[in-house]
Formats: structure tokens, C-alpha cells, sequence
């Protein structure tokens, strides 16, 4: 194993055990670490918000662009102030999860094969992000203004760009005029813009964007921001004075980190760091990676052009196009780069039932890894020995079925004589006719397990199957089917221990004679050997 | 979990990330330079000289009247050499190139020295045209530099060549 997938895979399990941990307090939901990407939007939101009423008030002339801004935090602390420091701590806040989302996205492994769109489009937005935000702070033009601008013209003049240094437009205090500050707000409204523009071909390639988090993620921020901006307002320091060097600045680390880091080392240095790590970053979906899966195949025949694959599709590799053999009906497609080999297809397919008397399953839209008719075999193999009983289960004698997710908590260490335990691409990928099959063919009961809320490695599978099994989403689970047999299990990667604690109390459960006794029909498949 | 837990754990978690939000959007305070220390800022923009030669009424003649110019000058410019010498000890010295494909741009430096504040005998000397020996613009004087204080040498003709430029109050 290299080294690097020595680092990602620590670094994959210190973002799931904090995650876990998080969920305690949060619920999946709510957890600020599922939803990363959500929260960044949410934040440049509040960005967007609150610049557009600083641009309103900025006085951009050289005398005036320092007093407009200091009359919002000591006058009109009440609306400008507060204002203005949701926007100081909103950009943070901003650069601070999009920093956590790129290394968790990195220890998922989530850069190569169909992320790698994803993956590539968001590295440039890295870059505007800080343009963006160091050029926020020269608008103030106070004395962190002053350092930020004389140092970062001093790093652009390493490269080869000006013909004349940049930094000599900051010699003096004569040296800047009027026009200055125009240009720098055009620029902090304009590279705002493109990362917009940016965002939005960052999420293009994806079905259903969280493009904000749960209203308790925002509202919780939004008054953490608030609370902040009461207690800790932004507020400017003395004006900028060309004549003498700013001492004792309050740096604000996230955006201006590269500061300090230029004066400790060099520029060559930091330019090195900079254009390596982009180069780094772009270079990684290129880099040895795990294998890609097959992707889904679709089987004309078996397809009847219902389109729920492509409802469900969480990448939308699945588009509808028209028959080749049966006019006037449409038949799903797959697009070989946006396919995750997730299933979720697989299991909105309607063709997908276990019923089917054909000896050999195919559906619509299958997983070559992992087919729906080697399920089908897989279930029946251990459901055969059971047999059909009716009634209460006897202690000890109760039959579980536990479909789990190869992402998700494993169930292989489940299976034993009175528990069946098949692991899926995705818990997705299960239709909620196998549910049905597997307990009118000899199971007691039910466990579907799959990753906690927000923690789906396919983003929707998990939301997916519990809505067909709540029979709101189509294929739903039939009404025949008792709910109380059934039972959903949130449990990720490292969850086994409460994955097979909630197994043992539904097993509990089921022994204990109540509403739950009651069973679908026994069913026997007619098996005919045809296709 | 029980809620009251996971509300109090929520409000702990939610003032954690204010505080560190908070905390490290202005500290820990940073010190570019130490105390008791000035800085001397060097930086000029300047084309260097170029080696004309005076052309000849009869080569004037040859010339349609209207490029008649009495020089012939090369496209390229010279480079310039550049001392800076504090209390008689060199301090920096560098010859700058024009930029340009063909060395027809500005020859430019941008320089800045850390030192300690104090009272020092600062000199310039520039040479824009080394086809001629030594200097032909020297700047010296005596300056005092306060702790932080900035102290700007350039160059502009319009200024009488090189010169100090300290806060408005100070200006030499």
C-alpha cells in the first residue's frame, strides 16, 4: 500500500469517527461535517448579502474609504457593523469549509473517475476564493490593508508579470490615488462573480445540489455569526500610513497566512508551494487510484422506458433516449463518464423484482458486478434451508434477512444459521420487492442497513430506499408487507457493533408476541428455465 | 443521546467554531519588522541612456525631410549600476537591465533593508549609461530613521534625479 493511501485512508477514519461522534450531538441531518459543501454556499450567501449594503455606503475616494467603512462599526454598529462583521467572519467561515470539504473529499477518495469533473473544476475556486478575500481587506485601507497590499504586490513581483514592481504603487502615501479603490471594489465584486460562475460548473455534473444545509445548520451559524459580531465586532485599525511599516497587526489567519509565511521563507518559496500544491491537486485523479467499477448496462429488452433510473440517478449519468426497437417508447442511457457503479439504478428499476419466475433475472438496468439475479440466487441460497413457518418467531429460532452496503457498516460478520447477511454496491441498489420476497420465502424479518443521514457514499441511496420502503418513492414496498418486520438500520463504516446491537434488539423484538406477528403469504416461485 | 445533552453539546460545538473563527481572524498579533527597526525602501523605475551619434548634414540631406532627426540612437538601452552605501559601507549594488525583448523597457529594482533606527549617513549613486565611467547621479545625506519609519529612495528627473522620501514632516 502507498504511502498515500496510507494517509488517506487515517485520514478517512478520523473524519468518520468525528463525524460519528458529531452525529450524537447533531443527527445526521444537521451535522456541519456532511454537509460541507452546503455550508460554503450558504456562507457566500451571506457574503453576497452583506457586501452588496458595504458597496452601498463605501466611499471609494482616498480620504473617504477608510472613514465609510469605520463609520459602520462605530456609528452604525447596529446595521453596518454588524454587517460588516458577518461578512468578516462569513469569508472565514467560508475558506475554513471549503479547506475542510477539499481534505475530506480527498480522504474519501472522491477525485478520480466520475468526481474527477468535480474534483478539477474546484480547484481554480480555491484560487478566487482567497483573490477574493485578500482583496476584501485592502478596501478598508487601514494599516492591515497597507501590509496585506505592499506584501502581496511584493510576492507578484517574483514572477515575471510587471514590468515595473508592483509594489511601487504603495511607496508613498502620494503614491495611490482615487481610482485605486474603484478598481479594487470592481475586483471584489467581479471575482465573487466568477466563483459563482465557478460553483455552478462545480456541481453541474450532479442531480438534487444541497445548495443550502437544514434550516437548524443555518439558522445555528447565522447566530453564531451574530453572537460574534456583538462580542468580537470587525472593526478596522488605525488608517494606512505609507510612511511607517504596520507593527502588531491583527492578522486575520485564514485569508492572510500566506503573509507571514512569505516573510518566514521566501516568495520563490511560497510561489513553489502554491503552484505545486495546484499542480498537485490537479495531477491527483491522474495518480495510481483504486480501480474503477464497471457501470451500469442496460438491457433493452427488460427496459420498459419508465425513467425512475433516471430519476434516481444521484450523478444524472442516466438520460432517456428513444427505443432502437420499440417506437415510440424511450429506453435509459448511461453515460460511461457520470456513472458512480452505485446501483441506485438498479434498485428503481421496476424489472428488478424477485417475483419474475424467469430461472435467470435480468432487469432494465443492471450492475455487471454484481447482477440483480445474482441477489436473487444469493437470497434464495440462504432462505431455502428456512422454509415457510408462519407465526410468532421461537427465541432463537428467528430468521433475519440483512441487507447492508459495501460502503456502509459491514454485515458479512452478521451472517450466521439464522441470519442471511448480503452486502450491496449500495443500499440503493436494493429493490423493495427482494423485502417482500425475502419474508414470504421463510425470513422473520428484515434489517436494511446503509450509511448514517448525510453520509451516503452515493450521496441519495440511502434517502432513496427509505422512501420506496416508506412507500413514498416509486418502487415502493407493497402494502401486504408488515412494517413492523422491517427494520432501518443507519450505520457507517466502524458503526458494527451498533449495527449488530440494533440487530439483536429488532431479533428481540420479533420473539415478543404483538403486531409484529403478523406475516405477509408464503410464496413459492414458479420457475420457468426460459429467458 | 438524550436532547438537553445534545443541545448542550450543540451549544458547546457551535461556540467552539465562533471562538475559533473569532480568535483567529485577528490573532495572534504579527510583527512584520521588530521594534526598534526602520526600513529603507529602494525602488526606481528608469530608462537607461542610449549612445547617440550626431548625424551629418550630408546624411541629413540623404533624408526625407520629414525624419530628419539630428540623432542617430540605437533601440536598445543601457543598463544602470546602482549603490546604496550606509555610514560608507556598500550596502547593495546591482545593475539593472532594460526589460523588453529589445532591452527598450525600464531597467527597475524594488529593494526594501531592514535597519536598526538611528541616525546614518545614506548615499546613492547611479550610473544610467555605462558606456560612460562612475556615477552621474549621487544622492547623499544624513538621515534619521525612527523606529517603523519608512524611508523611500528613487529616481525622478522632474525631482533633480535621486532622491529620500520620508514622511511628509521629514522629507529631505
Amino acid at each position: 500500500m502507498s504511502l498515500h493511501a496510507v494517509l488517506r485512508g487515517n485520514a478517512q477514519t478520523l473524519f468518520d469517527n468525528i463525524e460519528n461522534r458529531f452525529d450524537d450531538y447533531f443527527g445526521g441531518a444537521d451535522n456541519p461535517l456532511r454537509h460541507l459543501g452546503a455550508l460554503g454556499l450558504y456562507f457566500l450567501w451571506i457574503l453576497v448579502a452583506s457586501g452588496l449594503y458595504l458597496y452601498t455606503v463605501l466611499d471609494t475616494s482616498i480620504d473617504g474609504v477608510y472613514s465609510s467603512i469605520d463609520y459602520l462599526s462605530r456609528e452604525q454598529w447596529y446595521l453596518g457593523g454588524i454587517l460588516r462583521s458577518l461578512h468578516r467572519y462569513a469569508a472565514d467561515a467560508f475558506v475554513l469549509v471549503m479547506m475542510l470539504h477539499l481534505v475530506r473529499e480527498w480522504a474519501h477518495g472522491r477525485y478520480y473517475g466520475f468526481r474527477l469533473y468535480s474534483w478539477v473544476t474546484g480547484v481554480p475556486l480555491i484560487w478566487l476564493a482567497y483573490i477574493s478575500g485578500i482583496g476584501g481587506y485592502w478596501i478598508t485601507w487601514d494599516r492591515l490593508a497597507q501590509f496585506s497590499a505592499i506584501a502581496t504586490t511584493e510576492l507578484l513581483d517574483w514572477l515575471p508579470i510587471f514590468s515595473e514592481p508592483a509594489a511601487r504603487n504603495f511607496l508613498a502615501p502620494d503614491s495611490i490615488n482615487d481610482r485605486f479603490f474603484t478598481v479594487l471594489v470592481f475586483i471584489h465584486i467581479g471575482v465573487p462573480l466568477m466563483l459563482i460562475l465557478g460553483l455552478w460548473a462545480h456541481v453541474n455534473r450532479i442531480s438534487r445540489v444541497d445548495y443550502l444545509p437544514s434550516r437548524r445548520l443555518m439558522l445555528a451559524t447565522m447566530i453564531s455569526f451574530l453572537a460574534l459580531a456583538l462580542l468580537k465586532p470587525a472593526l478596522s485599525d488605525a488608517p494606512a500610513d505609507l510612511a511607517l511599516v504596520p507593527t502588531g497587526l491583527r492578522l486575520d489567519w485564514f485569508m492572510l497566512f500566506i503573509h507571514p509565511l512569505t516573510d518566514l521563507s521566501s516568495p520563490a518559496a511560497v510561489w513553489t508551494l502554491i503552484f505545486g500544491a495546484t499542480i498537485l491537486l490537479f495531477a491527483l485523479p491522474f495518480l495510481p487510484h483504486p480501480q474503477t467499477q464497471p457501470i451500469a448496462v442496460v438491457d433493452a429488452a427488460n427496459c420498459n422506458g419508465c425513467a425512475r433510473c433516471h430519476a434516481d440517478c444521484p450523478y444524472e449519468a442516466v438520460t432517456m433516449a428513444l427505443h432502437p426497437d420499440k417506437p415510440g417508447h424511450r429506453i435509459a442511457v448511461v453515460d460511461a463518464d457520470l456513472c458512480a457503479s452505485c446501483g441506485i439504478c438498479a434498485g428503481a428499476c421496476p424489472s428488478s423484482t424477485p417475483f419474475r419466475s424467469q430461472e435467470k433475472l435480468v432487469t432494465g438496468i443492471d450492475m455487471p458486478q454484481q447482477p440483480v439475479d445474482e441477489m436473487r440466487r444469493q437470497l434464495e441460497a440462504r432462505l431455502a434451508p428456512w422454509g415457510n413457518q408462519a407465526g410468532t418467531p421461537t427465541p432463537g429460532k428467528t430468521r433475519l434477512v440483512v441487507f447492508g452496503c459495501d460502503q456502509g457498516a459491514d454485515v458479512r460478520g452478521l451472517d450466521a444459521a439464522d441470519t442471511a447477511a448480503i452486502s450491496l454496491l449500495c443500499t440503493g441498489m436494493l429493490p423493495p420487492s427482494f423485502v417482500e420476497y425475502a419474508l414470504r420465502s421463510g425470513a422473520d424479518g428484515i434489517v436494511v442497513t446503509g450509511c448514517r443521514e448525510g453520509g451516503c457514499e452515493f450521496r441519495l441511496g440511502m434517502q432513496w430506499t427509505q422512501e420506496r420502503l416508506a412507500r413514498s418513492r416509486e418502487p415502493h414496498l407493497r402494502g401486504l408487507v408488515p412494517l413492523q418486520r422491517l427494520q432501518v438500520v443507519h450505520a457507517s463504516r466502524g458503526d458494527g457493533g451498533l449495527l449488530a446491537a440494533a440487530v439483536d434488539e429488532f431479533r428481540n423484538r420479533l420473539e415478543t408476541p404483538g403486531p409484529q406477528s403478523i406475516r405477509p403469504p408464503a410464496f413459492s416461485r414458479r420457475k420457468i428455465h426460459h429467458a | 443521546m438524550p436532547k438537553p445533552a445534545a443541545i448542550a453539546g450543540q451549544i458547546v460545538l457551535y461556540g467552539a467554531f465562533a471562538a475559533f473563527i473569532g480568535y483567529f481572524s485577528t490573532a495572534p498579533t504579527y510583527k512584520q519588522i521588530p521594534d526598534d527597526v526602520a526600513l529603507i525602501k529602494l525602488s526606481m523605475s528608469h530608462l537607461g541612456g542610449r549612445d547617440c551619434r550626431k548625424r551629418t548634414a550630408e546624411e541629413l540631406s540623404k533624408m526625407p525631410p520629414n525624419m530628419r532627426a539630428p540623432l542617430d540612437c540605437p533601440r536598445g538601452r543601457s543598463d544602470i549600476k546602482l549603490v546604496l552605501e550606509l555610514d560608507g559601507k556598500s550596502m547593495f549594488e546591482t545593475v539593472m537591465h532594460p526589460t523588453g525583448l529589445s532591452r527598450d523597457g525600464v531597467s527597475t529594482v524594488y529593494k526594501r533593508f531592514e535597519v536598526k533606527a538611528g541616525t546614518y549617513q545614506l548615499a546613492v549613486k547611479m550610473n544610467d549609461n555605462l558606456v560612460n565611467p562612475g556615477f552621474n547621479f549621487i544622492k547623499e545625506a544624513q538621515v534619521t530613521l525612527k523606529p517603523a519609519q519608512v524611508l523611500v529612495v528613487d529616481f525622478n528627473p522632474d525631482k533633480g534625479g535621486l532622491f529620500f522620501q520620508q514622511s511628509a514632516a521629514n522629507k529631505l
